[in-house]
């Protein structure tokens, strides 16, 4: 069984429903006894940091989401769940959940790519620059595209923890992975095949990074 | 390096698709869902829906494609058309898509655009304009006005200002349409949507006029869209998606080529 968490950040269905068509069983849920019985947790999110932290604070998830990383579950991160993952936010000068070392940065105003004023957010497909393998990220083609929307950016202190790079004006890190952590700022349940494939990956992952 | 997005446009009428040449003469050509399905297979980036049920019945079929289209295809889609309250909106994001978009009810009532944003983020609000060339006057200094109803009726307001005031109100991406050109199947306006993308900071969508594969390309260079609307070019089979992709490969426009 996968636990996805509910915080009220958007709409979580869509992740849910990307796990129905790969026939895996899953539950929505804000209960942390509920989400302790999973095998393995995804940690989704659109919306605002602050929000989501409030929230999160309020439904004991920040204590929680830290003892099931102790435990080895394996968890995902997606777009603003891998971004609170982190120790604090531009957006609104929020503090995170401090889970891997790191901030999370605004796109810069005026960012460019040759001539061009680059738009805020990040918004379409792009492609992610793996430099490692990892068992979530097996099998991908070299130049699949992954459907981003974003207007902030995880920035992890330990660059190790870097999995993948994307370019959008800077280089940005666009994956990560740290012991049972996996967490990427694109949105697999909307990146056709290749993220139905990390998805499903992580689904048969034990949680042992493949370093 | 972010890829130019090329959106397919499903028109929808009692949970049946239809292509409208000018918003006239529409005829059903299908089911909206196994349409949505081919062109994903196919490597469509995105996909609109517009909804022109107007019965309160028709509504509720709709959110049953949607839902049923969130289950089948794993890319974002939107759904526009009779949006008239952030309630309309939330039916519509709770069934499965990604964005909503308002057109005619956003120039009636603009707040829509920043309750919608407030409700559920700037990247869920497409503000939907059709646009029509006109002589410049004081009320229209950049010479293209807002039109609603399909292009019946002219509002007074000002194109590019409205677009600027969308982005203000928290509109998170705008899909721009020529009446000048849609149905014509002759280019994109690529003027106006040069005009409106270099003024706002969020991305354009431009619509209206596809016929080849040139066309997308001139718009996605020259017109500086982010993403080209297609409907007929691809609903009758003139070029597949896959052809017009590579076609824009080839001359040097980044596009999403595996899938």
């Amino acid at each position: 069984m996968i636990g996805i968490i509910d915080y009220k950040a958007g709409n979580l269905t869509s992740v849910a429903r990307a796990l129905q068509y790969l026939g895996e069983s899953w539950t929505v849920t804000a209960d942390p006894r509920e989400l302790a019985r999973c095998d393995r947790i995804i940690f989704p999110g659109v919306g605002a940091a602050g929000e989501a932290m409030t929230n999160l604070r309020r439904l004991g998830m920040d204590t929680w989401l830290r003892e099931c990383l102790a435990a080895g579950t394996p968890l995902l991160g997606i777009c603003l769940g891998t971004q609170v993952i982190f120790s604090h936010s531009e957006e609104n000068d929020t503090p995170c959940l401090g889970l891997a070392p790191g901030r999370v940065r605004r796109f810069p105003h005026g960012l460019r790519e040759g001539e061009r004023v680059l738009k805020i957010p990040h918004m379409g497909w792009n492609r992610v620059e793996f430099y490692r393998p990892h068992p979530v990220f097996a099998g991908l083609p070299v130049a699949a595209e992954y459907y981003f929307v974003h207007s902030f950016y995880p920035e992890p202190a330990d660059t190790a923890h870097i999995l993948g790079r994307t370019e959008y004006g800077l280089r940005f890190c666009s994956a990560l992975a740290h012991r049972n952590l996996v967490a990427v700022q694109f949105h697999p349940e909307k990146s056709g095949a290749p993220g139905l494939r990390i998805l499903a990956n992580f689904c048969r992952w034990g949680g042992a990074d493949a370093q | 390096m972010l890829s130019k997005r090329i959106i397919a446009c499903l028109d929808v009428r009692d949970g049946k698709l239809t292509k409208g040449i000018r918003f006239q003469g529409n005829m059903d050509i299908g089911d909206p869902v196994e349409a949505a399905r081919i062109y994903y297979e196919q490597g469509i980036d995105e996909i609109v829906f517009y909804d022109i049920t107007a019965s309160s019945d028709g509504r509720n079929i709709m959110l049953e494609v949607v839902r049923r289209v969130a289950e089948t295809i794993f890319i974002p889609f939107s759904v526009g058309g009779g949006i008239r309250s952030v309630e309309d909106m939330r039916a519509v994001i709770l069934s499965g898509a990604e964005k909503v978009s308002v057109n005619s009810e956003a120039v009636k009532n603009p707040d829509i655009i920043d309750e919608g944003a407030r409700a559920f983020g700037s990247q869920c609000v497409v503000l939907g304009m059709d646009v029509k060339k006109v002589a410049a006057r004081p009320e229209i200094p950049s010479g293209y006005e807002i039109v609603i109803h399909g292009g019946r009726i002219y509002t007074g307001r000002d194109a590019l200002q409205w677009a600027k005031e969308g982005e203000r109100r928290g509109a998170g991406e705008i899909c721009l349409n020529s009446i000048d050109t849609d149905g014509t199947q002759e280019g994109y306006e690529n003027d106006l949507t040069c005009l409106v993308s270099a003024a706002v900071g969020i991305p354009v969508i431009a619509s209206g006029g596809a016929g080849r594969p040139e066309h997308l390309y001139a718009v996605l260079t020259r017109g500086e869209a982010d993403a080209a609307l297609i409907a007929s070019i691809v609903h009758y089979r003139t070029y597949s998606i896959g052809a017009m992709k590579e076609y824009l490969h080839e001359r040097g426009v980044k596009v999403r080529r595996e899938w």
